[in-house]
C-alpha cells in the first residue's frame, strides 16, 4: 500500500490532522461494514445453531443442523454433488475456452476491438432470467437445437427432462459466457515482454515449450484471480437451475443455491437454510485456501525476480 | 517468395473465417432470439429456420401487455427505479471509500483494509438469511431499500477494491500540490481527482448497472407484489402464468429486457472492456 507525503517538523502535525478526517470518508462503507457484513455473519452463524423459523421461535439446538445435513438428508448429498458437478463442468471448460480463444485472437489482426466486443456480447447477460428462459425454449424437445441434431441425422436429446443431460445443458449456459474472462486474459498476454519470446526463439523452443515456460507463468496471477472468483460464482449458482428446471428432473439440477433458497424463503426453516449457507461457505474457504497453498507453485509474481 | 506470400494469405483468411465462425456460433442465440420474436408455436417448434414467416410486431404489442394488471412499461420503470439509484449511490459510496484507503494514513487502515478484500470472498448467500430478517423486521420487505441501502454503504467491495486501484496509478503529488493553496481534503477529491477518475468510475457504474439489472436472487427475496415487480420477475412469472406458454411473446419481451444492456454496452464498450482488463472481475 503506498502512502504519500512527507512527515517532517509541523508537516507532521498537519498531516495527521488532516489524516483524522478519513474516517468520516469511511464512515458509510464502516456502518455497512457492521450493520450489513460483520452482524448478518455472525446472525448466520448463530441461526445455523438453532432450529429458527419465521414461523416459530429460535431454540438452541447445537450441532442439529449439521448432523441432519451430513447423514439424514439425502436432498442434501444430492446438492452437494451437483453444485461440485456444476463447478468442475463450468470452471475448467469456461477458462480454457477463455485462454484458448484469447491466445488465438493474440496476433496481429484487423478489427481486434470489434471482436473482442463481440464475444464479449454472451457475458452481458451474467444470470438473467431472459437468456436462462431463451436456454429452456432453444433446448426444448422440440427446440431448435434438437431441430438442428434431426437435420444432422444425429438423434434428438431430451435436454431438460432427462437427469443425464439436465445439468450439462445448464452448464452450457454459463461456459456460453466465457468472454469477460477471454478479454482478461487477452490483457494478460499483450503485457506478456516480447523479449521473453525473442529469448525462447534463440533457446530454439518450439510453440508448446514456449506455451508452457513464457505464457503460462507470466499470465499466471491472472488465471489465478479468475479461477477464485468464478470458483466462487459457480458454487452459488441458482438463476438457471431455478428458471430452466426448477431443480428438475429428478433433482439433478437442485444445486445448493437453490436448497438454500427453498429451505429458508419457501419453507421458511431459517436456521436449516443457514447450516445450508455455511457449508457453501466452508466450501468456498477451503477451495481458495487451497488454491492458494498449490498458487507458489504455479504462480508466478514478477517480484519473485529481484 | 510469392508461394510463402500466398501461405500467408492463406493463413490469414483461415484465421478470420475461424473468427467468424466462432462469433456466429457465440451470438446465434441471441440473433436466434430475436428473429423468434417474430414466430408463433407452431414456427418454433421443431424448425431450424432462422427467419420468421412475416415481421408483425403481434408479439411485442401482446408481450408488452404483461399479465393485464401491469404492463412491461411499470416493469422496467421500477427496473430502472431500482437500479439507477443503486448504481450512482454506490459509485458515490465506494468513491468516499477508495479515497480514504488510498489517501490517508490512520489507524487500523492496513486491517480494515485486509477485511474490505476478505469480503471479496464472502458469499451473499451466508448473509442473506440474516439480512432478510433485519429488513422484514425494519419493514424493508416489498420496498428497494434492501437495494439502495446496502449501495449507499459500499457494501460490494469490488468497487471500492477496483477504485483504490485506479486511485493508486494517480500521483498523490497532484493532491499535494493543490493543498499548498489550501483547499481542504474534500476539495481535493471533486476538484482535482473525480475528474481524473471519470473512465474508472464508469467502468464501475456500467458493471454495477449491469449486475443489478440482471440480478434475481435478490429481488425474487425481497419483492413481492407484483406492482414493485421488475423485468427479472415478471419474466419469470409470464412462464406460469399460461398453461401453453406462448413462446413467440415471451422472446419478444426477453429481447427488449436485454436490449438496454446491449444498447449501453456498444455505447461504451472501451469502458466495458478496460474495466475488466485493468480490474479483473467476474462474469
Amino acid at each position: 500500500m503506498k502512502t504519500n507525503g512527507k512527515k517532517t517538523g509541523s508537516g507532521r502535525i498537519a498531516y495527521r490532522k488532516r489524516d483524522r478526517v478519513a474516517y468520516l470518508y469511511l464512515l458509510p462503507w464502516l456502518i455497512g461494514l457492521v450493520m450489513l457484513q460483520f452482524f448478518p455473519f455472525f446472525s448466520s452463524l448463530y441461526y445455523s445453531f438453532t432450529d429458527y423459523k419465521v414461523t416459530g421461535g429460535m431454540n438452541w439446538i447445537g450441532l442439529d443442523n449439521y448432523i441432519r445435513l451430513f447423514t439424514k438428508d439425502a436432498d442434501f448429498h444430492n446438492s452437494l454433488k451437483v453444485t461440485v458437478l456444476y463447478t468442475l463442468y463450468t470452471v475448467p471448460l469456461k477458462l480454457t475456452m477463455a485462454l484458448a480463444i484469447a491466445m488465438f485472437l493474440n496476433r496481429d489482426i484487423k478489427g481486434i476491438n470489434l471482436i473482442r466486443t463481440l464475444y464479449y456480447i454472451p457475458s452481458l447477460f451474467g444470470g438473467s432470467v431472459a437468456i436462462a428462459v431463451l436456454w429452456k425454449l432453444m433446448f426444448l424437445d422440440n427446440g431448435v437445437i434438437n431441430a438442428m441434431l434431426t437435420a444432422l441425422h444425429l438423434p434428438n436429446i431430451q435436454f431438460w427432462g432427462d437427469h443425464r443431460y439436465a445439468l450439462k445443458t445448464i452448464c452450457s449456459l454459463e461456459i456460453w459466457q466465457f468472454g469477460s474472462s477471454m478479454v482478461m486474459f487477452l490483457a494478460a498476454l499483450k503485457n506478456v515482454p516480447k523479449e521473453l519470446y525473442e529469448a525462447a526463439d534463440i533457446d530454439g523452443s518450439g510453440k508448446i515449450a514456449k506455451f508452457i515456460h513464457v505464457t503460462l507463468p507470466q499470465i499466471s496471477p491472472i488465471i489465478f484471480f479468475t479461477l477464485i472468483m468464478q470458483t466462487i460464482q459457480a458454487l452459488q449458482n441458482f438463476t438457471s437451475a431455478f428458471v430452466i428446471t426448477n431443480g428438475g428432473p429428478l433433482k439433478s439440477t437442485y444445486v445448493l443455491g437453490m436448497m438454500l433458497y427453498k429451505e429458508g424463503f419457501a419453507y421458511f426453516n431459517m436456521g436449516y437454510a443457514s447450516s445450508i449457507s455455511w457449508v457453501i461457505f466452508a466450501m468456498i474457504v477451503v477451495v481458495t485456501l487451497l488454491l492458494f497453498r498449490s498458487s507458489s507453485a504455479w504462480v508466478f509474481y514478477e517480484d519473485e525476480e529481484k | 517468395m510469392l508461394a510463402k506470400r500466398k501461405n500467408k494469405t492463406v493463413n490469414r483468411v483461415f484465421t478470420y473465417l475461424l473468427i467468424a465462425v466462432i462469433g456466429l456460433a457465440l451470438l446465434y442465440p441471441i440473433i436466434w432470439m430475436f428473429f423468434a420474436s417474430f414466430k408463433t408455436n407452431e414456427e418454433i417448434y421443431g424448425s431450424t429456420r432462422l427467419l420468421p414467416a412475416g415481421f408483425s410486431f403481434h408479439n411485442f404489442v401482446d408481450g408488452w401487455k404483461g399479465n393485464g394488471v401491469y404492463t412491461y412499461a411499470r416493469y422496467f420503470f421500477n427496473t430502472f427505479k431500482l437500479v439507477i439509484p443503486v448504481t450512482l449511490l454506490t459509485l458515490v459510496s465506494s468513491t468516499l471509500a477508495a479515497y480514504a484507503f488510498e489517501r490517508f494514513r490512520f489507524r487500523g487502515k492496513n486491517i480494515l483494509f485486509a477485511v474490505m478484500i476478505a469480503l471479496l470472498m464472502l458469499p451473499n448467500s451466508v448473509l442473506m438469511i440474516p439480512r432478510y430478517s433485519m429488513y422484514s423486521g425494519w419493514g424493508w420487505i416489498n420496498t428497494y431499500l434492501p437495494f439502495y441501502v446496502p449501495a449507499a454503504l459500499a457494501s460490494n467491495s469490488f468497487f471500492i477494491y477496483m477504485l483504490v486501484q485506479f486511485l493508486h496509478g494517480i500521483p498523490g503529488e497532484l493532491d499535494e500540490s493543490a493543498c499548498i493553496d489550501g483547499c481542504g481534503s474534500f476539495r481535493i477529491l471533486v476538484q482535482i481527482l473525480l475528474p481524473l477518475m471519470k473512465p474508472a468510475l464508469f467502468s464501475a457504474g456500467l458493471f454495477q448497472f449491469m449486475w443489478t439489472y440482471n440480478d434475481y436472487l435478490n429481488q425474487l427475496i425481497f419483492i413481492n407484489s407484483g406492482e414493485k415487480y421488475t423485468v427479472s420477475l415478471a419474466l419469470r412469472m409470464s412462464l406460469d402464468a399460461e398453461a401453453i406458454v406462448n413462446w413467440g411473446k415471451v422472446m419478444a419481451i426477453s429481447f427488449i429486457a436485454v436490449l438496454p444492456l446491449m444498447i449501453l454496452f456498444f455505447a461504451a464498450q472501451k469502458y466495458f472492456v478496460e474495466g475488466i482488463a485493468t480490474s479483473g472481475l467476474k462474469g
